[in-house]
C-alpha cells in the first residue's frame, strides 16, 4: 500500500438528529484507486462529500471528527475552503456541465486561479480534451454551449473540467452509472491511466467494475465501515458476514 | 365512461374554460385602450408638452409624462437591481445552508410585496417630510425602488431555486468562491427568468400610479435634475380621466396605448438580448 493521502480519523457527521457517518476512520493511500461500496443510503455519497467538505451546503450539517489531507485537517482550518476544495476534482453521479461553452467549461477553473492569456488557455483546453478522449469529438464546435454534448460526453467534459484545476485527488461519485458500456469504459481506461499521477476514490454500485480497477477497498453498511483491505484480499477473503453476504449478491 | 375518462374530460374542460377568460379578458383590456386611444395618439401628444390650453382639449401633448415616466422606472429598476439581484444571489448561493435565516428573508419580502403601494408612497412622503425634500424624481425613483424591490427579489430567488443543488457543487468543487458561483454560475444558469423577474418590475414600477402621488408632484416640464418634480404617465391618465371635458379624458386613453406600447417596446428588446445568453442555460 503507498502512503496515506487522505486520513479520516473518528468521523462522525449529522444531518439534523440522523446520523449518518459512523466513527469513520480510514486511509486512503496516494495514487491508487479506492473503491467505497455498499448498499443504497448507507452513507458513500456523504462520505465523499466530506472530504471537500461541499456538506457545507446542507443546512443542520454537523460533522466531528478529522480528515487529514496531507497532514492538514480540512474540517479545522485556516486555510481558505477554495484552496483544499482545488485539490480535488469532483465527478457526480450525473454530469453537471457549467451554464457556458465546452471550450468555457474547461477554461473555467483556470480562468478563476488567474490564468487569462488566450494562447494559453488554448493549449491547455486541447490537452484536457485530448486527456479524456473528448477533442476529436468536440475540436469543431467548442464555442457551442455545453449543454448540447450527449450525456456520456458530458461526463467526460467534467472529468476534463475537473482535470483541468490541476487536483491531486479525483473524487468519483457513481462516475459511470448514466452512461452506456463503451462510454463507461472509456472512463474506466482513464482512471486507470489517470492513477499514475493522481489520488482515486471512487463510488461504485459495480462489482464488476469495482473488482476491474479498485487498489484498495472500503465497504460500508448504515452509516459504518464494515470492513476495508486491499482489493485482492476483499474480494477473496472477506472476513465479515454481510461483506460476503453482498459479494454474493444477496442484497444491494 | 369509466371515472378517470370522466376526471380528464372535466379538467380539460375547465383548463380550456379558464384560459380562453384569460386571454379574452386580456384582449378586451388592450383592445378598448387602443380603440378608444389610438385615434387620439397624434404625433403632437407624444413630441410636446402641455401648452396653455391643454387641460382645456387644446394643443400640447403629454411628452413630460412620458420622459418622466421613463426617467422614474428605468431609475428605480436599475436601483432595484443594484440591490435585489445581489440579495436574491446571496440568499441562493452565500446563506443557502442557513435555511431558517432565508425562509425569514423571504417572508419579509412576500409580506412587503403585499403590502399596497399607497403605503409606500404615504412612506415615502413621511420620509420626504423628515428630511425636508419636496416632491421630486428622486423621491420618486427611491420610493419606486423600495416597493418594487420585494417584487423582484423573489421574482428572481424563484428562478435561482431552480438551479440544481449538483451545479452549486460543481462549481464549489472547482474552487470557485461563493461569488464566482453567485454570478458566473447561478445567473448565467438563470438569465431567461432573471430578465423576466426584472421585467415584472419595470412593468409594476412604469404602470403605478399611488406610489408616485405624493412623492414625485406633477409638472408641465420635462425634469432637467433628480431634484425637480416630474410628471408620470399613470398620473397623466388619472388626472385626465377625471376632466369633465371629453377631448380630455380620450386623451387618457391615448396615454394608456402609450403606457402599453412602452411597456411591449421594452419586453420586447430585453428578449431579444436575453436569447443570447439563454442558449446556455443546461436543461437539467
Ligand atoms: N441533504 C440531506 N439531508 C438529509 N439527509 C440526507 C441528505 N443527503 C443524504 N441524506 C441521508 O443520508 C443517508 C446517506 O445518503 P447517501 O447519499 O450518502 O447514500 P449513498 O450511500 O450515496 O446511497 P446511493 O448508493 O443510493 O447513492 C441517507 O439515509 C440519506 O437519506
Ligand atoms: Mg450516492
Amino acid at each position: 500500500m503507498n502512503k496515506p493521502k487522505i486520513n479520516i480519523q473518528d468521523l462522525n457527521l449529522y444531518y439534523g438528529k440522523q446520523h449518518i457517518l459512523k466513527n469513520i476512520n480510514t486511509i486512503i493511500p496516494e495514487r491508487q484507486i479506492t473503491v467505497i461500496m455498499g448498499p443504497s443510503g448507507c452513507g458513500k455519497t456523504t462520505l465523499m462529500k466530506s472530504l471537500n467538505r461541499l456538506t457545507d451546503l446542507t443546512p443542520d450539517c454537523s460533522v466531528s471528527g478529522k480528515i487529514m489531507i496531507d497532514g492538514q485537517n480540512i474540517l479545522n482550518t485556516t486555510e481558505d475552503i477554495t484552496k483544499i476544495r482545488k485539490k480535488m476534482g469532483l465527478l457526480a453521479q450525473r454530469p453537471y456541465p457549467l451554464p457556458m461553452s465546452i471550450y468555457n467549461n474547461v477554461a473555467y477553473g483556470l480562468r478563476i486561479s488567474g490564468r487569462k492569456k488566450r494562447r494559453f488557455l488554448d493549449k491547455r483546453v486541447e490537452h484536457y480534451l485530448r486527456q479524456v478522449n473528448l477533442w476529436n469529438e468536440v475540436k469543431d464546435r467548442l464555442k457551442e454551449p455545453a449543454g448540447t454534448l450527449s450525456i456520456g460526453q458530458q461526463q467526460r467534459l467534467c472529468l476534463a473540467r475537473g482535470l483541468a484545476v490541476d487536483p491531486e485527488i479525483i473524487l468519483a461519485d457513481e462516475p459511470t452509472s448514466a452512461l452506456d458500456p463503451i462510454s463507461s469504459q472509456t472512463i474506466e481506461e482513464k482512471f486507470k491511466e489517470l492513477k499514475n499521477q493522481f489520488t482515486i476514490v471512487m463510488v461504485t454500485h459495480i462489482l464488476r467494475q469495482a473488482k476491474r480497477i479498485a487498489d484498495y477497498v472500503i465497504f460500508m453498511y448504515l452509516g459504518e465501515i464494515i470492513e476495508q483491505g486491499p482489493a485482492k484480499d476483499f474480494f477473496e477473503n472477506p472476513q465479515e458476514e454481510i461483506t460476503k453476504d453482498y459479494l454474493k449478491g444477496l442484497f444491494y | 365512461m369509466d371515472l378517470r375518462k370522466i376526471e380528464e374530460i372535466f379538467f380539460r374542460i375547465l383548463m380550456f374554460c379558464s384560459t380562453v377568460i384569460i386571454a379574452v379578458s386580456l384582449i378586451i383590456i388592450i383592445f378598448s385602450t387602443f380603440y378608444k386611444g389610438l385615434p387620439h395618439l397624434t404625433w403632437e401628444m407624444i413630441s410636446k408638452t402641455p401648452k396653455g390650453g391643454f387641460y382645456f382639449g387644446k394643443e400640447g401633448g403629454i411628452l413630460n409624462a412620458i420622459v418622466g415616466s421613463l426617467y422614474l422606472s428605468f431609475g428605480a429598476t436599475i436601483l432595484a437591481i443594484l440591490f435585489g439581484l445581489p440579495l436574491a444571489l446571496f440568499l441562493n448561493v452565500h446563506i443557502a445552508h442557513r435555511r431558517k435565516l432565508v425562509n425569514v428573508v423571504r417572508f419579509v419580502m412576500d409580506l412587503l410585496w403585499g403590502v399596497p403601494s399607497i403605503v409606500y408612497g404615504a412612506f415615502g412622503f413621511t420620509i420626504m417630510v423628515f428630511f425636508g425634500i419636496r416632491a421630486s424624481l428622486l423621491a420618486g425613483i427611491i420610493t419606486v425602488t423600495l416597493f418594487i424591490i420585494p417584487i423582484m427579489v423573489r421574482g428572481i430567488d424563484e428562478v435561482l431555486q431552480s438551479v440544481p443543488r449538483g451545479l452549486h457543487e460543481s462549481s464549489l468543487s472547482l474552487g470557485s468562491t461563493r461569488a464566482e458561483t453567485a454570478y458566473k454560475v447561478f445567473l448565467k444558469q438563470s438569465v431567461p427568468g432573471v430578465v423576466t423577474a426584472i421585467l415584472l418590475s419595470f412593468g409594476r414600477a412604469i404602470g403605478d400610479a399611488a406610489s408616485i402621488l405624493f412623492t414625485t408632484g406633477y409638472t408641465d416640464h420635462i425634469p432637467t435634475s433628480l431634484s425637480q418634480p416630474t410628471a408620470t404617465l399613470p398620473l397623466a391618465i388619472f388626472f385626465q380621466l377625471s376632466s369633465p371635458i371629453p377631448q380630455v379624458r380620450d386623451r387618457a386613453y391615448a396615454a394608456a396605448a402609450v403606457l402599453f406600447i412602452i411597456i411591449l417596446i421594452i419586453s420586447i428588446l430585453s428578449r431579444f438580448f436575453s436569447k443570447r445568453y439563454q442558449k446556455n442555460k443546461i436543461n437539467f
